[in-house]
């Protein structure tokens, strides 16, 4: 299937186990390019693992052993010629809370400029240019733009998280991982977030974790169901939602468990 | 019954005191050697002293019978240069240690580091003293090829073992007290090890870091049984770190046993007291309140 060119992510028979702890199961799941992704299950079903390990991340604490494959734009990203710096360069990853760096707005946008070039490449102009560019894409341009040296811990929640995705966009990634972004905002964030994904949509694949079955609804094209570390269901999220064709997954969703 | 057992009022009282008396003791202490300091070195600082000739002057000759001078310029030039040599190393090496420890090292081998930089802590300073004396001294003669070995080079390596301890316990708890998600993030943007070093943990722990290279300065300007044993105890403004120089301390320790109590020699020793307690005193508290200033950051955000 390597050679399907519209697929971001593919994972074969993917088993990952904390010590003795079996967290996913031979998931295998084929994401597409392009589209947004709702990763749903209750607590502990692996769906933040499974996220988690599209940029080895996971792999921080150590006690981590992975099977199986990951191909991510068709190269297999447990490969020991791949580069974790350049994976993550391509596969950037929002988290639960915001977690912008102490530093300046301006600063946290081109982060990764910073640490993916070297200094001579950097012309100042080029700098302002994706800062613009970036925060315009994430709708915080003309609430920031005369603020671009406060820091980026000082805004607001809301701020910080569209921040936290305008600071990957720089670096051009393919794909944007999403653990919970919203579950620490309120509601009017939470709906500017979800607007935000559906402006970046075509051009970068998403994937999100979610708790909330409304929002994966509302911004997901295709959803995921997990459940104990197996993959239970993938389809288009009208299907799921309307037409489950798993019981577990028609329990979940109307709330029966979870 | 719901009333108490007299006893028990009583007790609970008398360990409340007792409690009390122990947290307040320690102020106590602090405020009586300041008191005692001061008070032994009034008589001079208020009639006799000179403030200019005691800064600006290099002449220190407590005991000539005909001209008695108290400048202690030199000795704070030995001070200051025994500092400076120790900082130069204990700076490099203590932080690097401390980033070392707390962010490349995990499992065992961090326990056995942390458990040897508290044991290197815990050496008496007269040991080191000693290990000046007798193992740097001849090393120094034998590599730079000079006379003596009891210089400024050698109370500044040995001040810097001394410091290096306060530096890494201080410097790696500021480092553990940068927030997790800042290393998420920064990982999941693809950052190499290194660049977390100088692009996140030092700017996020910077004041931290700064606060263990004050309290390490404050360390090696205030001890005094190393250095005099091993900076060779010559009252002279050192042209080279190979020079011999004394301290202000050693100065105190040195010759507080010959001067005659109450003499005009005495109570100089006890202003030079007065002015290393005032120097540490205010390099504790810049420390303090950088650290203070650290927490409060941290509960606004």
């Amino acid at each position: 299937m390597s050679d399907e060119p519209n697929y971001s992510i593919e994972t074969k028979d993917l088993s990952l186990f904390y010590g003795d702890f079996q967290a996913l199961n031979k998931v295998s799941v084929n994401i597409n390019h392009g589209k947004i992704t709702g990763l749903i299950g209750p607590s502990g079903c692996g769906k933040t693992t499974l996220l988690r390990c599209f940029n080895r991340v996971n792999e921080r604490f150590g006690n981590v052993t992975t099977t199986g494959e990951i191909k991510i734009l068709s190269k297999n990203i447990y490969d020991d010629d791949v580069s974790l710096i350049q994976l993550r360069k391509s596969v950037g990853m929002v988290f639960q809370r915001p977690n912008p760096l102490p530093i300046s707005v301006y600063e946290n946008v081109v982060f990764g400029l910073r640490i993916h070039s070297r200094r001579k490449d950097l012309k100042k102009t080029q700098l302002d240019e994706a800062v613009e560019k970036a925060l315009r894409e994430v709708y915080l341009w003309d609430d920031l733009k005369d603020q671009l040296h406060v820091k980026g811990t000082t805004l607001q929640l809301e701020q910080q998280q569209k921040l936290c995705i305008a600071r990957l966009l720089p670096l051009k990634p393919e794909v944007i991982l999403m653990d919970e972004p919203c579950s620490a905002l309120d509601t009017e964030a939470t709906r500017a977030v979800e607007e935000l994904m559906h402006g970046l949509t075509g051009k970068y694949t998403i994937v999100i974790v979610t708790h909330n079955m409304a929002q994966a609804r509302r911004v997901s094209d295709e959803c995921i169901f997990m459940l104990l570390g197996e993959l239970v269901e993938h389809t288009r999220t009208e299907d799921m939602f309307l037409n489950p064709s798993h019981q577990k997954t028609a329990d979940y969703i109307e709330g029966r468990y979870g | 019954m719901i009333t108490r057992k007299q006893w028990t009022t009583v007790s609970e009282f008398l360990i409340e005191t007792v409690i009390r008396i122990c947290g307040i003791s320690a102020i106590i202490f602090v405020l009586g050697i300041f008191f005692f300091v001061f008070r032994e070195g009034a008589g001079f600082l208020f009639s006799k002293w000179e403030p200019i000739k005691f800064f600006f002057s290099t002449e220190w000759y407590p005991t000539s019978v005909s001209n008695k001078r108290y400048g202690i310029l030199a000795i704070i030039a030995g001070t200051a240069s025994v500092t400076v040599i120790a900082m130069t190393i204990a700076v490099p090496f203590g932080l690097g240690a401390a980033i070392f420890i707390s962010e490349f090292c995990t499992g065992k081998l961090k326990e056995i580091l942390k458990i040897l930089i508290e044991f290197l802590a815990a050496i008496p300073s007269v040991v080191w003293g000693f290990i000046g004396l007798m193992v740097m001294n001849p090393l120094i003669i034998d590599i730079f090829n000079v006379p003596i070995g009891l210089t400024a080079l050698n109370g500044g390596i040995i001040l810097s073992l001394m410091a290096i301890p306060i530096i890494v316990s201080i410097g790696e708890d500021s480092l553990k007290a940068v927030p997790d998600s800042y290393r998420e993030a920064a990982i999941a943007l693809g950052i190499t090890k290194w660049q977390m070093v100088y692009r996140v943990l030092m700017p996020a722990a910077k004041n931290g870091l700064l606060a263990a290279v004050l309290l390490g300065v404050g360390r090696a300007v205030g001890e005094t049984m190393a250095v005099l044993l091993a900076t060779g105890h010559a009252v002279q403004i050192p042209g080279s770190p190979l020079d011999s120089v004394r301290t202000l301390t050693a100065t105190i320790a040195a010759e507080l046993g010959e001067a005659p109590v109450g003499s005009d020699h005495y109570q100089v020793l006890f202003v030079i007291g007065i002015f290393l307690f005032t120097i540490t005193f205010v390099i504790n508290l810049t420390a303090y309140l950088i650290v203070k200033g650290i927490r409060v950051q941290k509960g606004e955000s």
